[in-house]
């Protein structure tokens, strides 16, 4: 299956097997293609295609019941827009396509290294690369500047992720070292071909006759960017549009509205109305001509090619084809593109969507979709980024049963500075309590202990660049939080070697043995550290889970356990996460007997981790309590008040996360989606399909109404936050849960509970969850993310949405929406969302009423000109209506319209309601308007006929003449179009009165224009009309009648609209202008008592042991945060270890801890 | 969009905090509320009875009488030897009497009406060169397609005016005779002209240029009338030699097409210069005497004489005051429904708002 072959520096023998080059072109035409490739491309587009139809029917003389110019002169403003756009957009695609292939690269030619551009680099070529430079094609890493040929790349623009990795050179190739040698490298490799497949890549190396095997270990694709390595060589293998990041970058999804499917079926629908309008037309001309035109022959004899009425009727039936196909304009298309990218520069011009922090302003990044914001039901976020800023700030602690760092709710208190005593103390640390720095200044012992085990107990690394400039790289930001905590208060962590610990307490720097390390895990939720001071005494320092803390504490701690068992309830209250933080002294003796116990259970070679445990077990033992720590995992600002507010609107939130179950439970809290008065909370936490539906069928049980009806709103705000259930679901089960059999009652039993939380699950399972509930509940989804791992949910949902402003831009590439602050969220839907929503039906319900109004006139006069397709109006008046006279008015509407302020929409969640059960704009709606539209028709021909067909001018003149008529029709049809909109309209602003007073003068003028002797003069046989404005819009008959046909077609309306606000009024409609009484529903979400906290890391064990066996200290301080920050980003990895290692373990546990929660529940 | 080139500072990207683009443009929001709607029906309702009266009494004053003369009096045999095509040529003249029961005061207009003749048909209404008929040179001799079949001859010869329209121009000529209880008879004395739009008569219907030189007939050298017409298009006039050509009244008026089978054309205004005519047509018998050349048996149509006196409102027109009246009384129906509805229910309505 390798079909590759790729020689070094042999270009002749690489160009055998015409590989790409390295140029790209994301562009699509060039000027001489252009016009062909972009017109044809246009005519796949049913509409254009329909268009350039009819326009091919009136170019036959029999059937064209209308000039060609009706149909062309919307067809080429339409083509000629998207045109103009496509060319603006291909100008920068090929812009960026030079700017990328005129980037300078050193390739190795004949043994020198010369500058070439990019898209000159071929496959086979060596070409080196330096600090910071962007890899410019999938290249093999050949020898590199650093040690055992590693260097490091950073993959942000390829998934995101802006950890740096590592890439390593075959050893035999690494030795290379210099160009004169590479120049002489003839290797050749066969690989795969070109694919998209970003972690895997498998090739083999044939050099000096020895094979050696590639991976994707070796690789280093185009879009990285490499980082920290003085240079490195590779050899070509992909280059241009078979590079991995290209083939990556396929043409994304094109996602379309419900709007935009129903719009289509309705279309549709009015194609089949069409073609039942032409037939029975068609039929009455048969009847006609066969019953009373044969006998008009001689007046009119019939066209050559016909010879009998069923021809004609059959030329007929295409001629009212054109004259009725504006019921479904082209420039409906192109109003409703329009109207969406008026509502998306709203959306970007939102200053309240702008986050000065970082200097971003929300983006919509599709501009096709904004209606659906109004219709939301479900959103699926993602934790880390989003619900959180992924910030641990270490914010409260209690130390021998004092508690610090309680909030001063009053002013703005000043965050402490401890700049001034401590030179290594980090900037960024905030600390608001006063009493804690006085405690240690004075030296109480306890306080000093409290923060020298957090100074000693972790596993953090730490690097020092310059003197007092400390970095730490933690494994998990909780870490990070509490040692730069005691860094602060003046215990600092400085450096660490295997054997030992150095730190500067107070000033004065420490050197700590380190005598082992009792590595954390989900089992024991602790970990320890045994020390031996400089003063040679030994001591145990602990910190972990309270719960399993507090049982291995020595009897005398009893009182002190039960204060701080109070303040980690209060801190629990608060969201916070929560340690236990203890220490034991142990006497030489003591230890000695338990290393000699411990190294007996490490050497063992059964059960060894059960032996290590026990042995752990026994020496964290009656140990003394100090404290305990409180950690905010800091949400972003404003995530309760959003959750709290878009549920108010009904939206069910579902967090997926690839946190652990607790991490993301207590997030759940902190945020408000689980409270304390919630019924049950569910957990699912099976290993296999059976126990994964035992779990979901009893909890199905226990839900008294499954997914009860959208359409029974809770009878109260109260009732609709409290009494009811949360479902949290992790990854393993998620697993069988989303297999074919089980999926529908997970789902049932999801959708249940007011808020779902799955934890471990991996991007793809994101994905499916959304498209699950995609799938069967026809709701629309919104995806919410930051990270590379969200893009998969965001590319499915209905909607994405990125977090911006961030290092990783994968999600927002991917989205449709970005900001910077996940609170932005309820603006987008409740404000936005539900404008773009109701302004979007507002206009199609009016566009399709207008349209028919204008075009049935036409049916009902067949009736009387012999169904021979005569048309009711002047042939501008046709081509002018739906481009001039009435697009502006309705336009305005739809990209200005408001039914209540802004701020009422925030106020009144339920407003949001209607886009849910898509009560504005659906099937019934749309049969309304038609049917407005069909007796406004009916009037409009009607009244006219009755008034005219007898009435004389005042002159003895009869006023029955077509002109007339079609110009008293066509006046009295815009006229009562421009009532209509104006009733529709229900915030009128400037530019809607231009519109509306501009559109009526507009066509006065514009028809005092076309019956002008001037344009008659010039072109007799087009301007016909000549002198009809005059002499119809003189007559007080004329305006009596326009005036009897609009009162006749509002009044009803009016009357209708009426009824339906006093009978049924929504809500929108009563909250137009009171202002309301809100803030209440806030409130009730406040502090709940029940603790669960526990030792809550994102850790993963073994990590200690890295340390102490000094493995890593070889390995440059990059190195080791890439295998710090594996845990965040490397999704698969993670997935699979966890999945492989602790899962099997940790699941007991984890039960057994929410099994206690549960109970906690039930009391 | 937001991004501005220029500014680099932390809120550089900040959108502009205008009204426009912050969506607070002063705005008017109107509503519906009772206060507004049902006053707006009640009043309605008024307006429109209040002008339905008006205008039923205007009506009721304005005589109309319809003389159908298709197949009446000695007109049968006229009748009968237009079915056939082949006796069109022959002359056939033939009187109907009718009797005017109040006299017409004021103006008196009077129409001829045909009925199931369909002006309105697209192909006979695309059927005439406008272009012709303004007198332009070139389009007098090169007739558009449009008016196919009727725009050459069988001899190749160009038509002026061309087209299904021009050609089927109606023909009969109609003369009124008043007779009085005294036994005489006097013709009614007609205006035939002035009858037209004066934008038809003087903008968009010209004659191919002439001069004191070269005659109206030299100007139509090379091209032939119409299938359907007795004479030439400058002769259509024998008396007024200035109402001939494409200017001629009765064709302008033809050339105005009607928008639905049935209609009224008009044919000449009474003359109240002298006679028994200065107050109007008096009450009274009448004859009137046709000559019978458009032939209606074909399409099974109908032809009348009306005659009929106007107001500023036009001529007798019940539809309209009655359909203001109507309308009145189902605003006022629709006021009261929406008035109980209101104080019975709505009440209840308002409550849930709170």
């Amino acid at each position: 299956t390798f079909c590759k072959r790729v020689r070094a520096n042999d270009r002749d023998y690489n160009e055998k097997f015409q590989y790409a080059s390295n140029c790209i072109m994301t562009s699509k035409y060039n000027i001489i293609t252009f016009l062909p490739v972009n017109l044809f491309e246009q005519f796949q587009e049913v509409a254009n295609t329909y268009f350039l139809f009819l326009l091919i029917l009136q170019l036959i003389p029999q059937i064209s019941s209308l000039s060609w110019f009706t149909t062309i002169v919307p067809l080429v403003l339409v083509l000629s827009i998207t045109a103009v756009k496509d060319a603006t957009d291909d100008y920068f695609r090929h812009k960026s396509d030079n700017q990328v292939n005129n980037r300078q690269s050193q390739v190795l030619i004949g043994g020198i290294l010369q500058k070439e551009k990019w898209m000159n680099v071929r496959v086979g070529d060596i070409i080196k690369l330096e600090n910071n430079q962007f890899v410019a094609a999938d290249l093999l890493l050949l020898s590199s500047s650093e040690p055992h040929g590693l260097c490091y790349i950073e993959t942000a623009e390829l998934d995101g992720e802006t950890n740096m990795k590592v890439r390593q050179s075959l050893s035999v190739t690494s030795e290379l070292g210099d160009p004169n040698n590479l120049a002489q490298f003839d290797g050749e490799v066969v690989c795969e071909p070109p694919n998209n497949k970003l972690d895997r890549f498998c090739g083999t190396l044939y050099w000096k006759d020895c094979k050696y095997p590639l991976s994707n270990q070796n690789m280093l694709l185009r879009g990285c960017v490499l980082r920290n390595t003085e240079s490195c060589y590779g050899l070509v293998i992909f280059a241009g549009p078979d590079t991995k990041l290209m083939q990556n970058s396929g043409r994304t999804k094109f996602k379309r509205t419900s709007i935009d499917r129903l719009m289509n079926t309705l279309v549709l629908w009015i194609f089949g109305f069409l073609v039942c309008m032409g037939v029975i037309l068609a039929i009455g001309n048969a009847v006609w001509e066969k019953e009373v035109g044969a006998l008009f022959q001689s007046f009119l004899p019939w066209d050559p090619p016909v010879d009998n009425f069923l021809f004609s009727a059959f030329l007929s039936f295409w001629s009212y084809v054109i004259i009725l196909n504006t019921v479904v304009p082209i420039s409906l298309y192109v109003s409703v593109e329009v109207i969406r990218l008026g509502h998306s520069y709203f959306i970007n011009w939102d200053r309240r969507m702008f986050c000065s922090r970082s200097n971003t302003a929300a983006e919509a990044r599709t501009t096709t979709l904004n209606e659906e914001l109004g219709q939301v039901e479900y959103i699926f976020s993602d934790k880390t980024g989003t619900l959180t800023q992924n910030i641990m700030t270490f914010n409260k602690c209690s130390i021998n049963g004092h508690t610090y760092g309680e909030e001063q709710h009053m002013a703005r208190v000043q965050a402490l500075d401890f700049s001034a005593w401590n030179p290594l103390a980090a900037r960024d640390f905030c600390f608001y309590d006063q009493s804690l720095l006085d405690a240690v200044m004075e030296g109480e012992p306890a306080v000093h202990e409290f923060f020298r085990v957090l100074s000693l107990c972790h596993t953090v690394m730490s690097e020092e660049k310059s003197e007092g400039e400390l970095l730490y790289k933690a494994q998990s930001p909780d870490e990070g939080a509490l040692v730069t905590a005691a860094r602060n208060f003046g215990f600092v962590f400085r450096s660490r070697t295997p054997g030992t610990v150095t730190t500067q307490e107070l000033g004065k720097a420490v050197t700590y043995t380190l005598l082992a390390i009792l590595d954390f895990n989900n089992i024991r939720k602790r970990m320890s550290v045994i020390v031996r001071n400089p003063e040679g005494r030994i001591r145990l320092y602990c910190k972990g889970a309270d719960t399993v803390l507090f049982e291995r504490l020595h009897s005398c701690n009893h009182e002190l356990m039960n204060v701080t068992s109070d303040h980690l309830n209060e801190y629990a209250g608060d969201g916070l996460r929560t340690l236990a933080v203890a220490y034991r002294d142990l006497s030489e003796e003591q230890w000695e007997e338990w290393s000699e116990h411990f190294r007996g259970a490490d050497k063992a070679t059964d059960c060894r981790d059960d032996r290590l445990a026990a042995a752990y077990e026994e020496i964290e033992q009656d140990m003394m309590l100090l404290g305990a720590t409180a950690i905010e995992d800091k949400l972003q600002e404003g995530v309760p008040e959003t959750i709290a507010i878009l549920s108010l609107a009904n939206i069910k939130i579902w967090v997926l996360t690839g946190d652990k179950q607790e991490t993301a439970v207590n997030i759940g809290y902190s945020c408000k989606m689980l409270t304390d008065d919630m019924t049950e909370i569910f957990i699912v936490n099976g290993h296999t399909v059976q126990s994964v539906r035992e779990e979901l069928r009893y909890n199905g049980d226990v839900c008294p109404s499954k997914c009860p009806p959208p359409q029974a709103p809770p009878p109260s705000l109260l009732e609709s936050i409290s009494g009811e259930f949360a479902l949290i679901i992790s990854g393993h089960s998620l697993a069988h849960a989303l297999e074919a059999d089980m999926e529908r009652e997970f789902l049932e039993t999801a959708c249940a509970c007011r808020a779902v939380i799955c934890c471990r699950v991996t991007p793809l399972q994101k994905a499916l969850v959304v498209e699950l509930v995609k799938r069967h509940k026809k709701a629309v989804t919104l995806a919410i993310g930051d990270g590379a791992n969200d893009v998969s949910m965001i590319k499915t949902a209905h909607i994405g949405v990125g977090i911006s402003g961030q290092e990783g831009i994968q999600a927002v590439l991917a989205s449709d929406y970005s900001f910077s602050q996940f609170r932005f969220l309820q603006r987008l839907l409740l404000v936005h969302g539900r404008w773009s929503y109701l302004r979007m039906c507002r206009f199609l319900c009016y566009f399709f009423y207008k349209n028919f109004a204008f075009t049935m006139v036409h049916f009902w006069f067949g009736f009387f000109c012999g169904f021979s397709a005569q048309t009711v109006y002047d042939q501008y008046f046709i081509t002018l209506y739906n481009i001039v006279y009435t697009s502006l008015p309705v336009l305005a509407m739809g990209i200005f319209d408001q039914d209540v302020p802004e701020q009422r929409s925030l106020e009144y969640p339920k407003l949001y309601e209607p886009g849910q059960l898509n009560l504005l704009f659906n099937k019934r709606e749309f049969f309304i308007c038609i049917a407005q539209g069909i007796y406004t028709s009916v009037v409009l021909f009607f009244i006219p006929y009755g008034v005219l067909s007898h009435a004389t001018q005042s002159n003895g003149v009869p006023l029955a003449d077509y002109q007339t008529f079609a110009v008293t029709t066509a006046t009295a049809l815009v006229i009562v179009v421009s009532v209509q909109i104006a009733l529709d309209t229900g915030y009128w602003t400037a530019i809607n009165h231009f519109f509306i007073w501009g559109s009526l003068g507009t066509y006065f003028t514009i028809l005092f224009a076309m019956h002008s002797s001037i344009l008659f003069n010039i072109f007799p046989k087009q301007f016909h009309f000549l002198g009809d404005a005059h002499n119809t819009l003189g007559q007080p008959v004329v305006w009596l009648t326009i005036a009897l046909a609009t009162v006749i077609c509002i009044a009803p309306v009016l009357a209708f609209r009426f009824l339906k606000l006093d009978l049924k009024p929504q809500l929108s409609d009563t909250k137009k202008r009171k202002p309301g009484a809100s803030g209440s529903t806030l409130g009730r979400l406040g502090r709940g008592g029940s603790r669960r906290s526990g030792y809550a890391f994102a850790h993963q064990e073994g990590f200690g042991e890295l340390i102490t066996s000094g493995k890593n200290m070889r390995l440059s301080s990059l190195a080791l945060a890439t295998f710090a920050s594996r845990h965040s980003s490397s999704w698969i990895d993670t997935l699979q270890k966890v999945i492989l290692n602790s899962f099997n373990i940790s699941q007991y546990t984890v039960f057994t801890f929410f099994y206690e929660l549960n109970e906690s529940f039930f009391i | 969009m937001g991004k501005k080139q220029a500014g680099t500072g932390p809120l550089s990207r900040r959108p502009d905090n205008s009204a426009f683009k912050q969506q607070r443009l002063p705005a008017w929001s109107p509503s519906l509320t009772p206060q507004t709607v049902l006053p707006t029906f009640y009043i309605l309702s008024l307006v429109c009875l209040l002008l339905g009266i008006w205008l039923l009494i205007t009506v009721e004053y304005t005589y109309e009488l319809k003389v159908d003369y298709t197949d009446a009096g000695t007109c049968e045999q006229c009748f009968n030897l237009r079915k056939h095509a082949i006796d069109s040529s022959t002359p056939c003249k033939c009187t109907v009497s009718f009797h005017v029961p109040k006299t017409f005061p004021g103006d008196v207009f009077f129409y001829y009406g045909l009925r199931n003749f369909h002006q309105n048909l697209r192909r006979y209404m695309d059927s005439r060169d406008d272009a012709q008929m303004v007198g332009r040179k070139n389009n007098l001799k090169a007739p558009s397609s449009y008016c196919a079949p009727f725009d050459y001859d069988a001899n190749g010869k160009p038509i002026a005016p061309c087209g299904a329209v021009a050609n089927s121009m109606f023909n009969d000529s109609l003369t009124v005779m008043y007779n009085p209880t005294d036994g005489s008879k006097i013709q009614v004395p007609l205006y035939r002209k002035g009858i037209a739009w004066y934008t038809d008569k003087n903008v968009k219907f010209r004659n191919p240029p002439t001069n004191n030189t070269f005659s109206l007939q030299q100007a139509f050298e090379g091209t032939t009338r119409p299938l359907y017409w007795q004479r030439p298009v400058y002769e259509l006039d024998d008396i007024d030699s200035n109402n001939n050509g494409f200017i001629n009244d009765d064709l302008i008026v033809w050339m105005r097409e009607a928008a639905f089978p049935n209609f009224k054309k008009l044919y000449g205004v009474l003359n109240r210069a002298q006679g028994p005519f200065t107050e109007g047509l008096p009450a009274g018998n009448y004859t009137l005497s046709i000559n019978y050349n458009f032939p209606v048996e074909p399409f099974r149509g109908r032809k009348e004489l009306v005659i009929s006196m106007v107001t500023w409102f036009g001529g007798q027109n019940y539809f309209l005051p009655i359909a203001y009246l109507v309308t009145s009384g189902l605003i006022l129906v629709t006021a009261v429904v929406l008035t109980t509805v209101f104080v019975k229910v709505g009440k209840k309505g308002k409550n849930m708002e709170e």
